[in-house]
């Protein structure tokens, strides 16, 4: 077992498009990072300069103690899944399994173990005559892992995995690739552009964008804490409501379209950056979740007009409209973004059993303690 | 499938199995009808029913089991030439490089030309001194510039091994490249992470997977191998003597110079015999899987 560390990797294609930007990432021994980030930010780049499938432009790729930029993906005892699982089709199960073993001469006594155990751990034994063409897609997904750990490799990679699955299969499979990782030991990278694997799978989370890591952290310390305004709207589903203000000139006061939040003197101490702000515009975040309907007593509220009721049963998702302007941030769910922009769109998530509807206009309490800061300009969080 | 469906599918095929019929079956039912007579059409007698008498002098004549064996040689040695240079081909053309789509187009070229044509190409390129072959053994100060290709036995079949697989290997390679673009790059890439070696890889993933190409390829080639005739034609007629004669030559002849249509056709019939059973010796050695 080992760690692995990236240091300054950057990845230049033939075509002279830079795919990744001088990259840091440390992952500790038995640890599980997830790369997370919008579609062509990079992330199976990464993994492939890890395995070995990729030439690393510049920078240091260390497993262990070893510096591996320019070993062979064979001679790097790392294990990858593939995202279309790459079986090999003509084999069956029990031989797809084994090529690795096979490749590495082991006795036919040993492979034979080995396979064994891979396909116990995996519940594929029923299967294990069977080609990859007879197989539905979970059970070939389970392959692809079963060829993976049944090396006992030092590192793990995984491409989207569990993209191919559907819903259901998807968070089983979740459970159990968690479950398996933590019994085997190895460090490993998976990459997802799916942030609620990201948050429910890794140990820690790195969020790129355009080949940069935007943050690198534990999955809730991402959500509480985002360092910009992309990983604020990126992690989180429904995402964080982002909101132009302007700031009053004596720093009290939000003003958001035609209506007003003022910022409580304890706010204003925890973070005294915020003065910079007077008189000036500033993003405000707001989860959807501390947006409570607000009673009687409230006095810092929004008021909005309801869109679109979603009961799913445990919350209700409330989409409203306000007269601000909403941020588009460079992220989450593009068509989300498309069918709100220039509005004043945001979701709150309320108490299932609210008599909520379409047409309403809603007063929704603002949680102004748990609000977030962002520079218009440099789009970075503002906690100090 | 419903039943309306299929009687629809029968009616859709009908009119090909109708000319199929008409084009192929009639004159293989007349050829197997005349390989049982005797039948000389230029003596003007009608056809004798004769039972074996044909076949019997397939066996006992001097000319067919020569040509048999020169066939069967040939077949051999130029269908593992071509399998040989066509795979090689087709990797290396499969690899990215610059110019590959040019170079594709290019080494497809001698298969455009036509089979006789080529023969005289190349007839014309062994010339004993006005040929490209001993002109540029001349010019290298090469052992050989002064053979008279053609006429020795075993240079002759050189001669037409070189100008055989210089207008098939391309075809080879084509069905071999279209058998391997479909294996995608991921697998091999899985198998790299597996520890293969380049060999590995190619032994244990590329070959199998190639399968169903080659399969195709080693029956269009073998039996058109098996088949040869217009590269003979024009580069020998079979000579010198009768010593690169094969079976489809001998029986243009039967037919066409003696006009023997029984003997033809019990020639004829041997032919489509032995590459019917080519074709199922192939398809039951390769055993293609339908499952994916
Ligand atoms: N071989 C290549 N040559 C040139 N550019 C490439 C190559 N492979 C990928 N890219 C580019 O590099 C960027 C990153 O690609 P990458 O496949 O790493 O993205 P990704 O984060 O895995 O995206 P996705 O979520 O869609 O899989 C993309 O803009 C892509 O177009
Ligand atoms: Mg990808």
């Amino acid at each position: 077992m080992a760690n692995v560390s990236l240091e300054r990797i950057t990845k230049i294609y033939n075509n002279d498009f830079e795919a990744v930007h001088q990259i840091d990432l440390e992952i500790a021994d038995g640890e599980f990072m997830v790369l997370v980030g919008p579609s062509g930010c990079g992330k199976t780049t990464v993994l492939r300069m890890v395995a070995g499938l990729e030439e690393i432009t510049s920078g240091i790729l260390r497993i262990g103690d070893r510096v591996v930029n320019n070993l062979s993906p064979k001679d790097r005892d790392i294990a990858m899944v593939f995202q279309n699982y790459a079986l090999y089709p003509h084999m069956t199960v029990g031989e797809n399994i084994g090529f690795g073993l096979k490749m590495r001469k082991l006795g036919k006594d040993e492979i034979q173990r080995k396979v064994r155990d891979a396909t116990a751990i995996l519940g594929l034994d029923d299967w294990i005559d069977r080609k990859p063409g007879q197989l539905s897609g979970g059970q070939r997904q389970r392959v692809a892992m079963g060829r993976a750990i049944v090396r006992d490799p030092s590192v793990f990679l995984m491409d989207e995995p569990l993209s191919n699955l559907d819903a259901k299969l998807r968070v089983h499979m979740r459970a159990e690739v968690s479950r398996i990782q933590r019994r085997l030991g190895a460090p490993t990278m998976y990459v997802t552009h799916d942030q609620t694997e990201a948050m429910t799978m890794g140990d820690r989370v790195a969020v790129l964008l355009s080949g940069n890591v935007q943050q690198c952290d534990a999955p809730q310390n991402l959500y509480d804490h985002p360092d910009n305004l992309f990983v604020a709207a990126f992690i989180g589903s429904p995402s964080m409501n982002l909101y132009e203000a302007h700031f009053a000139d004596d720093g009290t006061r939000l003003l958001l379209g035609s209506q007003s939040l003022s910022l409580p003197e304890r706010i204003r101490a925890a973070r005294p950056g915020l003065a910079a702000y007077s008189g000036r515009k500033i993003i405000i975040g707001l989860r959807p979740e501390h947006l409570p309907l607000a009673g009687p007593v409230d006095d810092q509220v929004l008021c909005g007009d309801v869109d679109l009721v979603e009961a799913l049963g445990s919350e209700l998702l409330v989409h409203f409209t306000i007269d601000a302007q909403r941020v588009r941030a460079e992220a989450a769910d593009e068509e989300e973004e498309d069918q709100f922009a220039g509005r004043g769109a945001g979701v709150a998530r309320v108490d299932p059993r609210l008599p909520i509807k379409p047409g309403d206009a809603v007063r929704f309490a603002v949680d102004v303690d748990r609000m977030q800061f962002f520079d218009p300009a440099t789009t970075k969080a503002i906690w100090a | 499938m419903l039943a309306s469906d299929r009687r629809l599918g029968y009616a859709l095929v009908a009119p090909t199995v109708i000319v199929l019929v008409v084009i192929t079956g009639y004159p293989l039912a007349y050829n197997l009808w005349n390989s049982f007579h005797h039948y000389v059409v230029t003596s003007g007698q009608p056809a004798t029913f004769n039972g074996l008498a044909n076949y019997a002098r397939l066996f006992h004549g001097q000319s067919f089991l020569p040509a048999l064996e020169n066939t069967a040689g040939f077949t051999v040695v130029s269908v593992v030439l071509e399998t040989a240079i066509g795979l090689a081909l087709a990797l290396a053309l499969n690899r990215p490089f610059r110019g590959r789509g040019a170079v594709r187009a290019a080494v497809f070229i001698p298969w455009a030309v036509p089979t006789v044509v080529s023969g005289m190409l190349w007839k014309s390129m062994f010339d004993p001194q006005q040929g490209f072959v001993n002109y540029v053994l001349r010019v290298l100060h090469l052992p050989g510039g002064h053979v008279t290709w053609l006429a020795n036995t075993g240079t002759a079949w050189g001669a037409i091994l070189v100008a055989d697989a210089w207008r098939n290997t391309p075809f080879m390679a084509i069905l071999l490249l279209a058998g391997l673009q479909v294996i995608p790059s991921e697998i091999y890439e899985a198998a790299r992470i597996d520890g293969a070696t380049a060999w590995q890889s190619f032994r244990r993933i590329t070959l199998p997977m190639l399968k169903p190409a080659l399969m195709v390829a080693l029956i269009f080639r073998t039996l058109s191998a098996f088949l040869i005739y217009d590269v003979v034609y024009a580069m020998t007629s079979g000579g010198p003597g009768s010593s690169t004669d094969v079976l489809s030559y001998l029986d243009w002849r039967a037919f066409l110079v003696q006009s023997d249509f029984g003997y033809g056709g019990a020639v004829a019939v041997f032919l489509i015999i032995v590459c019917l059973a080519i074709a199922a010796a192939y398809v039951r050695a390769f055993r293609v899987e339908t499952v994916r």
